[in-house]
Protein backbone atom coordinates (compact mmCIF):
# COMPACT_ATOMS: atom_id res chain seq x y z
CA UNK A 1 0.00 0.00 0.00
CA UNK A 2 2.70 2.30 1.01
CA UNK A 3 4.50 2.15 -2.24
CA UNK A 4 1.59 2.99 -4.18
CA UNK A 5 0.84 5.87 -2.30
CA UNK A 6 4.54 7.19 -2.47
CA UNK A 7 4.11 6.78 -6.45
CA UNK A 8 0.94 9.39 -6.13
CA UNK A 9 2.41 11.80 -4.30
CA UNK A 10 5.64 11.55 -6.36
CA UNK A 11 3.53 12.45 -9.00
CA UNK A 12 1.55 14.92 -7.95
CA UNK A 13 4.34 16.83 -6.15
CA UNK A 14 7.71 16.33 -6.66
CA UNK A 15 7.20 14.91 -10.63
CA UNK A 16 4.32 17.46 -11.66
CA UNK A 17 3.57 16.87 -15.23
CA UNK A 18 3.50 21.06 -15.38
CA UNK A 19 6.06 22.45 -13.28
CA UNK A 20 8.28 19.62 -13.84
CA UNK A 21 7.96 18.88 -16.98
CA UNK A 22 6.28 21.22 -18.87
CA UNK A 23 3.72 18.73 -20.23
CA UNK A 24 0.14 19.60 -21.66
CA UNK A 25 1.60 23.37 -21.53
CA UNK A 26 -1.01 24.50 -24.99
CA UNK A 27 -4.23 23.69 -23.15
CA UNK A 28 -2.98 24.87 -19.54
CA UNK A 29 -1.75 28.31 -20.69
CA UNK A 30 -5.35 28.26 -23.29
CA UNK A 31 -7.67 27.08 -20.63
CA UNK A 32 -7.13 28.75 -17.70
CA UNK A 33 -8.72 31.73 -17.69
CA UNK A 34 -11.31 31.27 -15.28
CA UNK A 35 -12.20 28.24 -12.34
CA UNK A 36 -15.06 27.09 -13.68
CA UNK A 37 -13.31 25.76 -16.95
CA UNK A 38 -10.02 24.68 -15.93
CA UNK A 39 -11.92 22.38 -13.55
CA UNK A 40 -13.74 21.01 -15.97
CA UNK A 41 -10.81 20.24 -17.93
CA UNK A 42 -8.66 19.04 -15.19
CA UNK A 43 -11.24 16.08 -14.05
CA UNK A 44 -11.36 15.36 -17.80
CA UNK A 45 -7.72 14.95 -17.83
CA UNK A 46 -7.34 12.93 -14.93
CA UNK A 47 -10.01 10.37 -16.35
CA UNK A 48 -8.50 9.99 -19.59
CA UNK A 49 -5.42 9.24 -17.94
CA UNK A 50 -6.41 6.70 -15.56
CA UNK A 51 -8.14 5.29 -19.16
CA UNK A 52 -5.46 5.65 -21.30
CA UNK A 53 -2.37 4.92 -19.15
CA UNK A 54 -3.65 1.36 -17.72
CA UNK A 55 -4.92 -0.04 -21.67
CA UNK A 56 -0.80 1.05 -22.51
CA UNK A 57 0.47 -0.84 -20.27
CA UNK A 58 -1.39 -3.74 -20.95
CA UNK A 59 -0.43 -3.30 -24.40
CA UNK A 60 3.35 -2.81 -24.00
CA UNK A 61 3.11 -6.30 -21.76
CA UNK A 62 0.97 -8.11 -24.14
CA UNK A 63 2.09 -7.44 -27.62
CA UNK A 64 5.23 -4.64 -27.79
CA UNK A 65 7.86 -6.09 -25.67
CA UNK A 66 10.25 -8.23 -26.72
CA UNK A 67 8.59 -12.15 -25.32
CA UNK A 68 5.47 -10.59 -24.80
CA UNK A 69 3.95 -12.47 -27.55
CA UNK A 70 5.20 -15.47 -26.30
CA UNK A 71 1.11 -16.58 -25.34
CA UNK A 72 0.47 -16.96 -29.34
CA UNK A 73 3.13 -20.12 -29.47
CA UNK A 74 6.93 -20.15 -29.56
CA UNK A 75 7.84 -18.90 -32.28
CA UNK A 76 6.68 -15.64 -31.54
CA UNK A 77 9.00 -15.13 -28.31
CA UNK A 78 11.97 -13.27 -30.18
CA UNK A 79 9.38 -10.53 -31.63
CA UNK A 80 10.18 -7.30 -30.92
CA UNK A 81 7.71 -4.64 -31.66
CA UNK A 82 8.82 -1.79 -28.74
CA UNK A 83 9.24 0.80 -32.44
CA UNK A 84 5.92 0.55 -33.02
CA UNK A 85 5.09 2.19 -29.32
CA UNK A 86 4.76 5.70 -30.52
CA UNK A 87 2.15 4.47 -32.90
CA UNK A 88 -0.08 2.01 -30.82
CA UNK A 89 -0.10 4.30 -28.07
CA UNK A 90 -1.18 7.54 -30.30
CA UNK A 91 -3.97 5.48 -31.59
CA UNK A 92 -4.64 3.98 -28.25
CA UNK A 93 -5.52 7.41 -27.28
CA UNK A 94 -7.19 8.96 -29.85
CA UNK A 95 -9.37 5.86 -29.94
CA UNK A 96 -10.40 5.89 -26.47
CA UNK A 97 -11.40 9.69 -26.34
CA UNK A 98 -13.75 9.04 -28.84
CA UNK A 99 -15.47 6.38 -26.93
CA UNK A 100 -15.30 8.13 -23.88
CA UNK A 101 -16.84 10.97 -25.42
CA UNK A 102 -19.70 8.75 -26.63
CA UNK A 103 -20.10 6.78 -23.36
CA UNK A 104 -20.35 9.74 -21.22
CA UNK A 105 -22.72 11.36 -23.93
CA UNK A 106 -24.87 8.34 -23.84
CA UNK A 107 -25.51 7.65 -20.10
CA UNK A 108 -24.38 11.16 -18.54
CA UNK A 109 -25.32 14.01 -20.71
CA UNK A 110 -24.77 16.71 -18.00
CA UNK A 111 -20.83 15.79 -17.27
CA UNK A 112 -20.95 15.84 -21.06
CA UNK A 113 -22.74 18.78 -21.36
CA UNK A 114 -19.73 20.06 -18.92
CA UNK A 115 -16.95 18.33 -20.33
CA UNK A 116 -17.87 18.11 -23.88
CA UNK A 117 -16.10 21.03 -25.43
CA UNK A 118 -12.65 19.65 -23.57
CA UNK A 119 -12.74 15.68 -24.32
CA UNK A 120 -11.64 15.77 -28.32
CA UNK A 121 -8.71 18.46 -27.21
CA UNK A 122 -7.50 16.26 -25.19
CA UNK A 123 -6.36 13.26 -27.65
CA UNK A 124 -3.68 15.89 -28.51
CA UNK A 125 -2.86 17.29 -24.74
CA UNK A 126 1.04 16.02 -24.56
CA UNK A 127 0.24 15.14 -20.65
CA UNK A 128 -1.86 11.91 -21.75
CA UNK A 129 0.82 11.00 -24.10
CA UNK A 130 3.41 11.53 -21.63
CA UNK A 131 1.69 9.49 -19.20
CA UNK A 132 2.10 6.60 -21.25
CA UNK A 133 5.96 7.24 -22.42
CA UNK A 134 6.98 7.81 -18.95
CA UNK A 135 4.71 4.23 -17.72
CA UNK A 136 7.09 2.76 -20.28
CA UNK A 137 10.54 4.55 -19.45
CA UNK A 138 10.25 3.95 -15.61
CA UNK A 139 8.88 0.25 -15.72
CA UNK A 140 6.57 0.18 -13.35
CA UNK A 141 6.04 -3.44 -11.79
CA UNK A 142 2.44 -4.22 -11.85
CA UNK A 143 -0.99 -2.76 -13.11
CA UNK A 144 -1.51 -1.20 -9.17
CA UNK A 145 1.57 0.76 -9.19
CA UNK A 146 0.62 2.22 -13.79
CA UNK A 147 -3.04 3.20 -11.97
CA UNK A 148 -1.37 5.17 -9.29
CA UNK A 149 1.22 6.53 -11.58
CA UNK A 150 -1.83 7.79 -13.69
CA UNK A 151 -4.26 9.38 -10.84
CA UNK A 152 -1.25 11.00 -9.63
CA UNK A 153 0.18 12.70 -12.51
CA UNK A 154 -3.62 13.20 -13.82
CA UNK A 155 -4.38 15.09 -10.47
CA UNK A 156 -1.09 16.98 -10.44
CA UNK A 157 -1.83 18.40 -13.63
CA UNK A 158 -5.37 19.72 -12.43
CA UNK A 159 -4.22 20.98 -9.56
CA UNK A 160 -1.45 22.77 -11.54
CA UNK A 161 -4.28 24.46 -13.92
CA UNK A 162 -6.68 24.86 -11.33
CA UNK A 163 -4.26 26.84 -9.49
CA UNK A 164 -2.76 28.83 -12.29
CA UNK A 165 -6.87 29.87 -12.85
CA UNK A 166 -7.49 31.27 -9.73
CA UNK A 167 -4.21 33.41 -9.82
CA UNK A 168 -5.06 34.63 -13.26
CA UNK A 169 -8.69 35.72 -12.30
CA UNK A 170 -7.03 38.32 -9.59
CA UNK A 171 -4.33 39.48 -11.29
CA UNK A 172 -6.74 40.93 -13.91
CA UNK A 173 -7.70 43.62 -11.50
CA UNK A 174 -3.14 44.37 -11.26
CA UNK A 175 -1.32 46.99 -12.91
CA UNK A 176 0.91 44.74 -15.29
CA UNK A 177 3.59 46.66 -17.82
CA UNK A 178 1.63 46.80 -21.34
CA UNK A 179 3.96 44.07 -22.99
CA UNK A 180 3.52 41.55 -20.21
CA UNK A 181 -0.43 41.44 -20.15
CA UNK A 182 -1.93 38.28 -20.68
CA UNK A 183 0.67 35.95 -21.87
CA UNK A 184 3.87 37.02 -20.74
CA UNK A 185 2.59 37.24 -16.70
CA UNK A 186 1.40 34.34 -17.30
CA UNK A 187 4.45 32.14 -17.69
CA UNK A 188 6.30 34.20 -15.72
CA UNK A 189 4.22 33.00 -12.62
CA UNK A 190 3.98 29.74 -13.39
CA UNK A 191 7.67 29.79 -13.30
CA UNK A 192 7.27 31.49 -9.61
CA UNK A 193 4.67 28.61 -9.13
CA UNK A 194 7.31 26.02 -10.28
CA UNK A 195 9.78 27.20 -7.70
CA UNK A 196 7.37 26.58 -4.85
CA UNK A 197 6.90 23.60 -5.86
CA UNK A 198 10.95 22.99 -6.20
CA UNK A 199 10.31 22.54 -1.92
CA UNK A 200 8.81 19.15 -2.31
CA UNK A 201 11.83 17.97 -3.92
CA UNK A 202 13.07 15.00 -1.82
CA UNK A 203 9.79 14.25 -0.06
CA UNK A 204 9.49 10.56 0.49
CA UNK A 205 7.14 8.42 2.74
CA UNK B 1 11.26 31.40 -54.09
CA UNK B 2 8.50 33.81 -54.90
CA UNK B 3 7.94 36.79 -52.85
CA UNK B 4 4.76 35.05 -51.11
CA UNK B 5 6.33 32.28 -50.49
CA UNK B 6 9.23 34.01 -48.93
CA UNK B 7 7.23 35.75 -46.71
CA UNK B 8 5.32 32.11 -45.39
CA UNK B 9 8.30 31.57 -44.61
CA UNK B 10 9.66 34.70 -42.87
CA UNK B 11 6.42 35.70 -40.78
CA UNK B 12 6.23 32.98 -38.26
CA UNK B 13 10.40 34.50 -36.81
CA UNK B 14 8.75 37.48 -35.26
CA UNK B 15 5.17 38.35 -35.60
CA UNK B 16 3.19 34.74 -35.84
CA UNK B 17 5.95 33.07 -33.67
CA UNK B 18 4.35 29.43 -33.48
CA UNK B 19 5.93 29.79 -29.54
CA UNK B 20 5.71 33.68 -28.03
CA UNK B 21 2.80 34.60 -30.21
CA UNK B 22 0.86 31.91 -31.59
CA UNK B 23 1.51 29.72 -27.88
CA UNK B 24 1.80 26.55 -29.63
CA UNK B 25 4.53 23.59 -28.92
CA UNK B 26 5.76 25.20 -25.26
CA UNK B 27 5.88 21.81 -24.00
CA UNK B 28 8.92 20.53 -25.68
CA UNK B 29 10.09 24.27 -25.66
CA UNK B 30 10.55 24.36 -22.55
CA UNK B 31 11.99 21.02 -21.13
CA UNK B 32 15.06 19.99 -23.62
CA UNK B 33 16.64 23.67 -23.80
CA UNK B 34 18.90 23.33 -20.18
CA UNK B 35 21.45 22.58 -23.01
CA UNK B 36 22.13 24.37 -26.31
CA UNK B 37 22.93 21.36 -28.16
CA UNK B 38 19.52 19.31 -27.77
CA UNK B 39 18.04 22.30 -28.19
CA UNK B 40 19.43 22.29 -31.69
CA UNK B 41 18.52 18.62 -32.48
CA UNK B 42 15.05 19.16 -31.58
CA UNK B 43 14.69 22.09 -33.38
CA UNK B 44 15.63 20.35 -36.44
CA UNK B 45 13.40 17.20 -35.69
CA UNK B 46 10.58 19.41 -35.07
CA UNK B 47 10.95 21.37 -38.62
CA UNK B 48 11.82 18.52 -40.71
CA UNK B 49 8.57 16.36 -38.94
CA UNK B 50 6.57 19.84 -39.59
CA UNK B 51 7.34 20.01 -42.92
CA UNK B 52 7.20 16.58 -44.27
CA UNK B 53 3.62 16.38 -42.69
CA UNK B 54 2.60 19.47 -44.08
CA UNK B 55 4.03 18.15 -47.44
CA UNK B 56 2.30 14.86 -47.28
CA UNK B 57 -1.11 15.48 -45.67
CA UNK B 58 -1.11 18.68 -48.45
CA UNK B 59 -0.85 15.58 -51.22
CA UNK B 60 -3.48 13.29 -49.54
CA UNK B 61 -6.22 16.48 -48.99
CA UNK B 62 -8.43 16.21 -51.60
CA UNK B 63 -8.86 12.08 -50.55
CA UNK B 64 -9.24 12.79 -46.80
CA UNK B 65 -12.74 12.04 -45.18
CA UNK B 66 -13.46 15.25 -43.08
CA UNK B 67 -14.65 13.14 -40.16
CA UNK B 68 -11.46 10.87 -39.44
CA UNK B 69 -8.57 13.59 -40.27
CA UNK B 70 -7.40 13.76 -36.58
CA UNK B 71 -6.36 9.94 -36.94
CA UNK B 72 -5.04 10.25 -40.56
CA UNK B 73 -2.56 13.18 -39.29
CA UNK B 74 -1.76 11.21 -36.12
CA UNK B 75 -0.76 8.45 -38.36
CA UNK B 76 1.62 10.82 -40.74
CA UNK B 77 2.73 12.90 -38.20
CA UNK B 78 3.76 9.63 -36.02
CA UNK B 79 5.26 7.63 -38.98
CA UNK B 80 7.55 10.46 -39.63
CA UNK B 81 8.29 10.60 -35.97
CA UNK B 82 9.01 7.25 -35.66
CA UNK B 83 11.43 8.01 -38.42
CA UNK B 84 13.31 10.93 -36.93
CA UNK B 85 13.47 8.88 -33.53
CA UNK B 86 15.33 5.52 -35.32
CA UNK B 87 17.94 8.08 -36.81
CA UNK B 88 18.28 9.89 -33.82
CA UNK B 89 19.20 6.89 -31.88
CA UNK B 90 21.76 5.35 -34.62
CA UNK B 91 23.34 8.51 -35.30
CA UNK B 92 23.11 10.94 -31.73
CA UNK B 93 22.75 8.23 -29.40
CA UNK B 94 23.40 10.45 -26.02
CA UNK B 95 21.33 13.09 -27.67
CA UNK B 96 18.57 10.88 -27.77
CA UNK B 97 18.89 10.08 -24.54
CA UNK B 98 18.66 13.69 -22.76
CA UNK B 99 16.15 14.19 -25.26
CA UNK B 100 13.81 11.02 -23.79
CA UNK B 101 9.90 11.15 -24.16
CA UNK B 102 10.46 14.60 -25.71
CA UNK B 103 11.11 12.78 -29.21
CA UNK B 104 7.54 10.85 -29.32
CA UNK B 105 6.35 14.01 -27.47
CA UNK B 106 6.34 15.84 -31.22
CA UNK B 107 3.74 13.53 -32.33
CA UNK B 108 1.39 15.91 -29.89
CA UNK B 109 3.14 19.13 -30.48
CA UNK B 110 0.36 21.42 -31.13
CA UNK B 111 2.40 23.06 -33.98
CA UNK B 112 2.58 20.14 -36.01
CA UNK B 113 -1.60 19.46 -36.07
CA UNK B 114 -2.32 23.65 -36.12
CA UNK B 115 0.09 24.07 -38.94
CA UNK B 116 -1.98 20.93 -40.76
CA UNK B 117 -5.58 21.85 -39.82
CA UNK B 118 -4.96 25.52 -40.72
CA UNK B 119 -2.86 25.52 -44.00
CA UNK B 120 -1.82 22.09 -45.07
CA UNK B 121 -5.75 21.23 -45.64
CA UNK B 122 -6.71 23.95 -47.55
CA UNK B 123 -3.35 24.56 -49.88
CA UNK B 124 -0.94 23.43 -52.49
CA UNK B 125 2.28 20.74 -51.51
CA UNK B 126 4.85 23.65 -52.17
CA UNK B 127 3.31 26.77 -50.48
CA UNK B 128 2.70 23.99 -47.68
CA UNK B 129 6.27 22.60 -47.48
CA UNK B 130 7.35 26.71 -47.06
CA UNK B 131 4.77 27.03 -44.54
CA UNK B 132 5.83 23.94 -42.16
CA UNK B 133 9.57 24.73 -42.52
CA UNK B 134 8.57 28.43 -41.46
CA UNK B 135 7.01 27.67 -38.67
CA UNK B 136 9.77 25.10 -37.85
CA UNK B 137 12.50 27.58 -38.32
CA UNK B 138 11.02 30.02 -36.36
CA UNK B 139 9.86 27.55 -33.32
CA UNK B 140 14.07 26.26 -33.57
CA UNK B 141 14.89 29.83 -33.49
CA UNK B 142 13.15 30.39 -29.62
CA UNK B 143 14.49 27.20 -28.69
CA UNK B 144 18.17 27.87 -29.08
CA UNK B 145 17.59 31.71 -27.89
CA UNK B 146 16.21 29.86 -24.68
CA UNK B 147 18.88 27.32 -24.89
CA UNK B 148 22.18 29.35 -25.20
CA UNK B 149 20.41 31.86 -22.15
CA UNK B 150 20.56 28.66 -20.55
CA UNK B 151 23.24 27.30 -20.61
CA UNK B 152 25.53 30.37 -21.01
CA UNK B 153 24.31 31.58 -17.34
CA UNK B 154 23.67 28.54 -15.79
CA UNK B 155 26.80 26.33 -17.08
CA UNK B 156 28.67 28.78 -18.20
CA UNK B 157 29.60 27.05 -21.36
CA UNK B 158 27.95 26.55 -24.73
CA UNK B 159 27.84 23.44 -26.64
CA UNK B 160 29.65 21.88 -23.86
CA UNK B 161 33.02 23.82 -24.04
CA UNK B 162 33.55 26.39 -21.45
CA UNK B 163 32.94 29.78 -22.57
CA UNK B 164 33.22 32.01 -19.38
CA UNK B 165 36.95 32.52 -18.47
CA UNK B 166 38.76 31.31 -15.49
CA UNK B 167 39.41 34.74 -14.70
CA UNK B 168 35.57 35.81 -14.33
CA UNK B 169 35.00 32.87 -11.97
CA UNK B 170 38.65 33.95 -9.84
CA UNK B 171 37.29 37.34 -9.46
CA UNK B 172 33.91 35.99 -7.73
CA UNK B 173 31.81 35.28 -10.65
CA UNK B 174 29.41 32.13 -10.40
CA UNK B 175 27.28 30.08 -12.39
CA UNK B 176 23.64 30.81 -11.69
CA UNK B 177 22.12 27.54 -10.60
CA UNK B 178 18.62 28.29 -11.10
CA UNK B 179 19.09 28.40 -14.90
CA UNK B 180 19.16 24.80 -14.55
CA UNK B 181 15.84 24.57 -12.85
CA UNK B 182 12.89 23.28 -14.66
CA UNK B 183 10.73 26.92 -13.49
CA UNK B 184 13.76 29.19 -15.56
CA UNK B 185 13.12 28.14 -18.41
CA UNK B 186 9.65 29.77 -18.00
CA UNK B 187 10.94 32.84 -16.62
CA UNK B 188 12.95 33.01 -19.90
CA UNK B 189 10.01 32.48 -22.02
CA UNK B 190 8.38 35.04 -20.48
CA UNK B 191 11.29 37.82 -20.58
CA UNK B 192 11.41 36.82 -24.41
CA UNK B 193 7.70 37.75 -24.82
CA UNK B 194 8.38 40.90 -22.82
CA UNK B 195 11.27 41.95 -25.33
CA UNK B 196 9.68 41.00 -28.47
CA UNK B 197 6.05 42.89 -27.32
CA UNK B 198 7.97 45.81 -26.53
CA UNK B 199 9.32 46.26 -29.75
CA UNK B 200 6.42 45.15 -32.08
CA UNK B 201 3.42 46.93 -29.79
CA UNK B 202 0.62 45.79 -32.12
CA UNK B 203 1.01 42.67 -30.57
CA UNK B 204 0.23 43.60 -26.71
CA UNK B 205 -3.02 42.08 -25.75
CA UNK B 206 -5.93 43.98 -24.86
CA UNK B 207 -7.34 44.24 -21.29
Amino acid sequence: MQEYINIIIKAIFTENMIFAFFLGMCSYLAVSKTVKTSLGLGIAVIFVQMVTVPINYLLLEKVLKPGALTWLGSSFSEVDLTFLSFMIYIATIAAMVQLVEMIVEKFSPSLYNSLGIFLPLIAVNCAILAGSLFMEQREYQNIGEVLSFSFGSGFGWALAIVTLAAIRERIRYSNIPAPLRGLGITFIITGLLGIAFMSFMGIKL
Amino acid sequence: MSSKNLKLFTTPFNLQNPVTVQVLGICSALAVTVKLKPAIVMGLSVTIVTAFSNLIISYMRDYIPPRIRIIVQLVVVAALVILVDQILRAFVYDVSKQLSVYVGLIITNCIIMGRLEAYAMGNKPWPSFVDGLGNGAGYAMILIIIGFTRELLGSGSLLGHHVVPNAFFQAGYMNNGMMIMPPMALIVVGLIIWIQRSKNPELIESK
